[in-house]
């Protein structure tokens, strides 16, 4: 696995508006800037937040990117959970699930 | 004497972009007075710039050259990186102060080996605190940051050493300068686990540093931080080393575990500049 690189290709996209549009317009072009497995390119390509989750990408960018498509907040913690529930546990990096999964917040168990 | 104001506060992404979804809006307003009041306090020290020591989250420093600490020094600044509508802070440019960042920069640097940078893009570890604090974005910024995303990690005791560089800087200028740091305590923010909140540790960590208690607050290791207060955890650097530039005992003006949906207990404190 390559977790640098596909850190590294969310931390671009977050930060610059010209890898944004290019994001939308031609995935594969600025895809191919980086040496990454058919798994990482295809999470990145589909906007997979669960797997991308578990292959270890910092929450603080993968929040980031969350909100760049548009997925509001309660879905984007549903999404990483359903991530664990489809391919395990986190398997790499410090942003590994230390709970069973349960929501915290009243706000998202009563909405 | 030109340290005028030493505090810290949370930067949560939540207490702006997730303002509408609490339920407990009263907690909430509560919330929002102690930062009001915290912005009246360092309004009154009348300062001349605004250090903000952050913990930001790969927005601008990444993996590829990755410093222990940095200063900015721009002329201004952009913020937030993140999209307007998540964090409900309009994009907008900051004022700097860059030539009061180089001689800070250079005293600094006769004990911290800090980076400097003339471009930084806000994210919202510094665009939350400045939405409170400085809501006119009249107060020029001069932003510090810690790495507290991408280990290995400054060790806890070069945090201090880093604060106590900040205070001998500001005290060598002839400016007023506030200061705060921004972080979390114990949590588990951008995880399924938002919103956890290790309330005993928490209280514990903000009692050692209110009695600025110096050989406590540097005895945690990293793997006990990870354990018990989450990645969010590494965050206490920016704390550490706002109490360090203090030099004085701390009040806690504010601290409520009750709006785990802002992922971390939020916290309002001010030091005693000594």
């Amino acid at each position: 696995m390559s977790l640098y690189q596909l850190q590294k290709f969310l931390y671009v996209l977050n930060r610059d508006e010209q890898a944004q549009r290019q994001y939308k317009a031609d995935p594969d072009g600025l895809l191919s800037g980086y040496q990454l497995t058919d798994e990482e390119a295809g999470a990145l390509k589909n906007g997979d937040i669960g797997l991308l989750y578990v292959l270890g990408v910092n929450g603080q960018i993968l929040m980031h990117y969350a909100a760049f498509l548009g997925i509001e907040w309660f879905d984007y913690l549903d999404l990483m959970r359903e991530g664990i529930r489809r391919h395990g546990p986190v398997r790499a990096g410090v942003y590994a699930m230390t709970g069973g999964g349960a929501s915290f917040a009243v706000e998202e168990t009563e909405r | 004497m030109s340290l005028v104001y030493a505090g810290v506060l949370s930067h949560a992404p939540g207490i702006t972009g997730r303002a509408h979804l609490v339920k407990d809006t009263a907690k909430r307003d509560e919330l929002y007075a102690h930062f009001e009041q915290q912005r009246c306090e360092i309004e009154a020290t009348g300062p001349d710039a605004l250090v903000v020591i952050a913990a930001e989250h790969f927005a601008n420093f990444f993996m590829n050259n990755m410093p222990a600490f940095c200063i900015g020094m721009a002329e201004t600044y952009e913020g937030p990186i993140e999209d307007p509508a998540w964090l409900r802070i309009e994009r907008r440019r900051i004022p700097g102060a860059p030539d009061l960042s180089r001689r800070l920069v250079r005293e600094v640097m006769q004990t911290v080996d800090t980076a400097y940078a003339e471009e930084w893009k806000f994210d919202h570890g510094i665009m939350v605190p400045l939405h409170f604090l400085t809501p006119e974005y009249d107060l020029p910024v001069i932003p510090v940051n810690i790495n507290c995303q991408g280990p290995p990690l400054a060790p806890l005791h070069r945090a201090w050493a880093f604060g106590e560089a900040l205070r001998r800087a500001c005290d060598s200028v002839p400016e007023r300068i506030a200061l705060v740091g921004t972080g979390g305590i114990s949590h588990w923010p951008a995880t399924p686990d938002s919103g956890k909140i290790n309330e005993a540790w928490d209280r514990d960590f903000l009692d050692r540093l209110m009695r600025l208690d110096r050989d406590a607050l540097l005895s945690y290791t990293d793997e006990e931080t990870y354990r018990d207060a989450g990645q969010g955890g590494f965050e206490i650097r920016t704390y550490i080393a706002a109490a360090a530039a203090a030099g004085g005992p701390g009040e806690l003006q504010y601290y409520t575990p009750d709006l785990p949906i802002f992922a971390v207990a939020c916290t309002v404190a001010r030091f005693d500049i000594a």
